[in-house]
């Protein structure tokens, strides 16, 4: 497992202390981040993707192999179909579309009437499968035809950000598959066909405010491009994995971490998204969010560790585990898959 | 060791060490202006302050609003843009006192 924390040493040498201590600071401000629900299953099926951004906390590119057996995708769908009080199936990578068994995933949940998002990086549409070579460009009319929500990175209204995080002429591929997506009818305010965007920064700075954000993305995209879309979430970088080791390159992980502390925010703590969700890794573990999967922090009820041996109410009976990486999601107006928190 | 360490802006509010009543009158007054919506937005703010930082040459400024401008949305053309409007004014202003040279020049019957 990654080392979570800044760790000094204490006098005698011997006991490590956090410098970010996450759950001291969750003490300190008397919130309780227990579980809510769990509304979504969100599963990681691949972190197989074709590109390879400065941010990701997956360390997902062309060149990862892991990905879900048929096997687990059809006991999260078995999970998914058991509880009604599960109402979303968030699908993941890694690109999600470049696993052979999504349609599948994807045509079965909606069978189940579940709601499903796909983390969907707009540029997978135009690129040949790393593996294969096969093309994707019929994604968005299979996206359309199943009423799918998607949710997809677009750090910035412009070439240069979105370029710098995620690779040259993510940008152009990017404006291109959001104009396909408004041809079928995504991001024009259909409830069934809904098109969120999502920021983040490109660098160790925090998100600027959504709904301010959201306004100046509508007029450059509708201004520049003609594109429209639903809804822009804000996501702060989380300093684990690429993101971290970037900060740690530049020498400004403790200034990183000091800005995300210092914008602890106990409201956005109050409404973190592991309070009401679970996370799946490709190997069917289960986790509190996909960022504790990252670092294999897998949920503290060893009877409910793996999709295999899930239940509701031991699963609602658990201890969130936290680090340092959690500030991540409360500074602020807080950071969730959904954006803001607060 | 430089003369400017950038942890020292951490250090701002220790020069209220002496007289404090009158750095809070200056936070106070900074953070009434800076650090509220008015008729300007805070992004168009950071975005002024981030040209006098230039203008005025202030390091510590200079990496505040730096990722201020950031964290208020802006982009790197925008804020490019802001400290060319502090050069070209810098520019002009001394260029404007040129006028004086020429006062002189004719007064010197130049």
């Amino acid at each position: 497992m990654e080392k979570l924390e800044t760790e000094i040493l204490t006098k005698d040498g011997n006991t490590p202390k956090s410098n970010f201590d996450f759950a001291e600071q969750l003490q300190n401000h008397n919130v309780d981040i227990s579980p809510l629900s769990v509304d979504t299953l969100q599963v990681n099926i691949t972190k197989l993707c074709n590109q390879a951004c400065l941010h990701c906390h997956v360390d997902s590119s062309p060149l990862r192999t892991e990905h879900m057996s048929l096997e687990t995708i059809d006991q999260c769908l078995k999970v998914l179909g058991s509880d009604d009080r599960i109402k979303n199936l968030d699908i993941t990578g890694g690109a999600p579309e470049l696993h052979e068994h999504f349609r599948y995933m994807v045509k079965e949940a909606r069978k189940m009437n579940k709601h499903v998002m796909i983390r969907h990086n707009l540029t997978v549409t135009h690129d040949p499968h790393p593996n294969t070579g096969e093309s994707n460009l019929d994604l968005p009319d299979f996206f359309e035809k199943n009423n799918v929500e998607l949710v997809s990175s677009m750090p910035y209204y412009q070439e240069y950000f979105t370029d710098k995080q995620r690779g040259r002429g993510v940008f152009t591929k990017s404006i291109d598959s959001l104009k396909m997506l408004n041809a079928k009818g995504y991001g024009k305010g259909n409830p069934a066909l809904i098109l969120d965007l999502v920021y983040n920064p490109v660098g160790a700075f925090l998100p600027a405010v959504q709904c301010e954000l959201q306004e100046k993305f509508e007029k450059e995209l509708a201004d520049n491009f003609n594109i429209t879309f639903d809804n822009l979430f804000v996501v702060t970088n989380m300093p684990i994995h690429r993101f971290k080791k970037d900060l740690e390159r530049r020498d400004s992980y403790e200034d990183y971490m000091n800005k995300l502390v210092n914008a602890f925010n106990p409201l956005a703590a109050e409404g973190v998204m592991c309070r009401s969700m679970i996370s799946v890794s490709y190997d069917g573990k289960v986790y509190d969010c996909d960022f504790n999967q990252m670092l294999e922090m897998q949920v503290s009820n060893q009877s409910s560790a793996t999709i295999y041996d899930f239940d509701y109410e031991k699963l609602m009976e658990r201890k969130i585990l936290v680090g340092s990486h959690c500030f991540g999601c409360t500074a602020g107006a807080g950071s969730s898959c959904g954006g803001e928190t607060a | 060791m430089n003369y400017y360490e950038s942890k020292d802006l951490g250090k701002f509010a220790d020069v209220g060490r002496f007289k404090k009543d009158l750095m809070d009158k200056f936070f106070d007054y900074y953070n009434s202006v800076l650090n509220a919506e008015g008729s300007l937005t805070k992004r168009e703010k950071a975005l002024i302050a981030l040209a006098v930082a230039h203008s005025k040459q202030c390091p510590y400024c200079i990496d505040a609003y730096t990722t201020s401008c950031l964290e208020h949305g802006s982009n790197p053309d925008e804020m490019t843009e802001a400290i060319h409007v502090a050069a070209a004014m810098d520019a002009g202003i001394d260029l404007v006192h040129g006028v004086q040279m020429l006062n002189q020049f004719d007064k010197l019957g130049v």
